[in-house]
């Protein structure tokens, strides 16, 4: 298409969609699917049917609080309706056309949950039709793009995205600007864009809210950043396990194709950008980029030593720029509105929002995006609703299984990359599991251990052996037949796999351990044989 | 071909651009121990056996598989370094079943002579004694599973020097093995052609020559009934 052509298609659809009396959005994104609302969808469409069409019924992205779903919106968030079944369709019509939300049904949405959130990466989830290209540009989408190919140069672009101050969200935070500048750097005349969409931490589900809610903002990220790198093939790296947001990817590819918002001589420019996707088979190490690389390449996903980085020598040996979903998915607010006004959310080493996914004890269950400085506290208590059932706050696991736990005594830590490393964990892909009271450090440590242990490649030595033998001595622990050598041992095995092994999963999972001994070390000891008996502070 | 110069162990070195860390030590007589390293054969940097500390970097790198650059300071052993590389071949000893006084290897064995140089005489880690079989299927040489490091180095040098790429690895973490073609039985495989290449490179006796004479399967046979007895009693 070329350049005015986006704005004659934004404005007809706009015309289009003001032509309706009303907008009811039907979340269809996995949670809420899980619970019928492609049914609820269908007989709110039925309802609206009856009526004449004056309002028109839409499957829109998640919403964010998955533990309420099903959930429906009426005009855009005016009114947010929850625990939605099929028989609500026509009380929720003729509320519509009484002007009387139906009470019973009605989640207030001026609670800190919502007011509290900023809304960068998921500004369009719950607005818009993820599966019609045209919901995403009536709201300004692909024009990111055209700005890029038609405005800027390259290096522009790539200026604008370090001066941002952008850090890749896949978990390291590493400057997303210097990444691609060093990939466009690189003399090659193939180079690849890669999106890292195999998310498989437990507890975590950012990425896929994103691939399910909004596709369109992922592949007008990868577009610029292949014409800021030079790239003209990307390649969508997600797994099988997720057939909805692969479902949606899909379809927003075919749809950018036909519009020709993907493809040759994009917006009339010589910038030629094709992106395919390719499957994980579920494995946690996939995710990590040299193992990825190699699962494209159609061998065993095990990750190698680097250097080389992809940057250098990725897929087929080429340069390769790999970021996570949530990181292509701040590009395009970043080239609309500039590096300026990204820069002044969040903090200043940590800028921007990030997206969380708030799971265990916590009242509110679900997705939220929040500026980075936000406190600990304001996610637990204002925004997650804080515990329920009477229960106090323990602590909260951030990073999963590479990452760990931060107590009580740390509520007003300012989540950024920096602090939460300070206090021995990590910012990670955004799982908080929250604990109460009632949880057992010690047990904590053995389920994440357990996972890093059967997800371990099992290539190299310290993680593959390692992390079996540190999970035996925490069972061992758990059943109270350790003695302190024991627990000398497990810290003994945590240092050197943290140190030694090749890559990113064993080199973080002693980390569960070593923060659970760093805040409750005494929950260790009471389980020994040779307990100490408790000094009195 | 530029040279280069590095700081080994506080020694002022010089080197070819492009070599590793190893090499360079190797040249210059400083010991790093190696497991799955082997000369002519990709680096994969897989046993860590080989890690050294890297003043400006962070944490650890494998000698095996890191290139020399211009002013590397290199420790190759420091005393974390030496506890590090104790605790990884004490890992080993404890996840496979390996009885030298049985092993048609005994004396001629890599990860013997590396507990020996390293000062590896116990440990404090639990045996796993895991369940692992043994693989006679082929005519003339033995697979057994025992033994087995997973080093990979049957698996590159069938890929890389004979090309048949007979040995893949199977399953994750501590239940990975390297396996025959699809898993089958060795003595079935289409592709071995039968060099015993794999044989040649294998650090321990897990992939061993079968013997001329009846001697040898005897000895095979008392080691599968010791081991199955030490499981017997494990239980
Ligand atoms: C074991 C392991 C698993 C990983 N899984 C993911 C993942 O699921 N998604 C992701 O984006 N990055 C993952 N990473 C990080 C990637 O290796 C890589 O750093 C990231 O995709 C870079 O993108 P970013 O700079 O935008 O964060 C993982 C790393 C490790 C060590
Ligand atoms: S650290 Fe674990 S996952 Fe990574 S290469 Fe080693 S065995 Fe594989
Ligand atoms: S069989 Fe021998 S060469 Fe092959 S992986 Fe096992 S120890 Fe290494
Ligand atoms: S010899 Fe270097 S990692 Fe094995």
């Amino acid at each position: 298409m070329e350049s005015h052509e986006l704005d004659e298609l934004a404005a007809r659809e706009r015309t289009r969609q003001g032509d309706y009396h009303h907008q009811i959005g039907v979340c269809v994104g996995s949670g809420c699917a899980s619970s019928r609302s492609p049914q609820i969808r269908a007989a709110l469409e039925a309802e609206a049917k009856k009526h004449g069409h004056a309002c028109r019924v839409k499957g829109v992205g998640c919403m964010g609080l998955c533990g309420a779903g099903p959930m429906v919106s009426v005009d855009d968030d005016e009114v947010l309706y929850q625990h939605v079944s099929e028989s609500d369709a026509t009380r929720i019509y003729a509320g519509l056309e009484k002007g009387e939300p139906v009470e019973d049904l009605v989640i207030a949405n001026d609670t800190p949950f919502f007011t509290k959130q900023v809304r960068v990466v998921r500004r369009n989830a719950g607005k818009i039709d993820p599966d019609r290209i045209e919901d995403y540009i009536a709201e300004g989408g692909y024009s990111a793009l055209r700005k890029a190919l038609t405005e800027m140069t390259p290096e522009e672009v790539i200026d604008e995205v370090r001066t941002s101050g952008l850090r890749g969200r896949g978990g390291a935070g590493y400057p997303t600007g210097l990444k691609w500048s060093t990939v466009s750097k690189m003399k090659s005349p193939q180079k690849y864009v890669i999106c890292n969409g195999d998310e498989g931490d437990p507890g975590a589900f950012m990425d896929r809210s994103v691939m399910e809610s909004d596709p369109h903002l992922i592949l007008e990220g990868m577009a610029i950043a292949g014409y800021a790198i030079g790239a003209t093939q990307g390649y969508i790296y997600v797994r099988a396990e997720y057939p909805l947001a692969i479902e949606r990817l899909k379809n927003a590819i075919k749809q950018a194709r036909k519009y020709e918002l993907l493809g040759e001589n994009i917006f009339g420019t010589d910038f030629d950008f094709s992106i395919e996707i390719r499957l994980g088979a579920g494995a946690f190490v996939c995710g990590e980029e040299t193992a990825l690389i190699a699962s494209i390449e159609g061998k065993r996903g095990s990750p190698r030593p680097r250097p080389p980085y992809p940057a250098e020598s990725g897929l087929w040996g080429k340069p390769t720029l790999i970021n996570n979903v949530e990181t292509f998915a701040n590009i395009t607010a970043i080239i609309e509105k500039g590096s300026a006004w990204f820069s002044s959310i969040g903090t200043e080493k940590s800028t921007g929002t990030k997206i969380f996914a708030l799971s265990g004890k916590i009242t509110n269950i679900g997705l939220i995006e929040v500026p980075m400085g936000i406190s600990l506290g304001e996610i637990i208590y204002d925004i997650g609703g804080g515990i329920p059932d009477g229960h106090e706050f323990k602590a909260v696991q951030t990073g999963g299984p590479s990452g760990g736990c931060i107590p009580a005594v740390h509520l007003e830590v300012s989540v950024d990359y920096e602090s939460l490393k300070a206090l021995g964990s990590i910012m990670g892909s955004g799982g908080m599991i929250v604990m109460d009271d009632t949880a057992s450090m010690v047990e904590v440590a053995h389920y994440f251990m357990e996972f890093s242990k059967s997800e371990s490649c099992g290539k190299c030595i310290p993680c593959r052996v390692g992390t079996a033998q540190m999970y035996d001595l925490l069972a061992l622990i758990i059943s109270g037949e350790a003695t302190s050598a024991d627990l000398q041992l497990l810290e003994d095995l945590c240092e050197m796999v943290r140190d030694t092994s090749l890559c990113g999963l064993g080199q973080s999972a002693p980390n569960p351990v070593l923060s659970t001994l760093r805040y409750f070390r005494e929950e260790y000891e009471a389980l020994l044989v040779d307990a100490k008996p408790v000094e009195a502070k | 071909m530029s040279v280069k110069t590095l700081k080994m162990d506080g020694k002022d070195l010089s080197a070819r651009e492009g070599d590793t860390i190893l090499q360079v030590a190797e040249e210059n007589n400083i010991y790093i121990p190696t497991l799955c390293h082997l000369d002519g054969l990709a680096d994969v940097g897989a046993c860590r056996l080989c890690v050294v500390e890297i003043k400006g970097r962070r944490g650890f790198q494998p000698a095996c598989s890191t290139v020399i650059e211009e002013g590397m300071e290199v420790v190759t052993n420091s005393e974390t370094l030496q506890k590090y590389r104790r605790l990884i071949l004490e890992l080993l000893f404890v996840e496979g079943n390996h009885v030298c006084a049985v092993c048609v290897s005994n004396r001629h064995c890599d990860l013997q002579d590396l507990a020996v140089k390293v000062g590896m005489n116990y440990t404090r880690l639990a045996y796993r004694a895991p369940v692992r079989d043994m693989d006679l299927s082929h005519e003339r040489f033995g697979f057994d599973g025992n033994r087995c490091v997973l080093c990979t180095r049957c698996v590159r040098v069938c890929d890389e020097i004979e090309g048949a790429h007979t040995w893949d690895v199977r399953g994750r973490g501590i239940e990975a093995s390297v396996i025959t073609d699809l898993d089958q039985p060795w003595g079935e495989s289409l592709t071995c052609t039968s060099c015993g290449k794999c044989v040649q490179v294998c650090p321990t006796g897990a992939l061993f020559q079968k013997g001329k004479s009846a001697a040898e399967m005897v000895k095979q046979a008392t080691f599968v009934t010791y081991l199955k007895s030490m499981r017997e009693s494990k239980k």
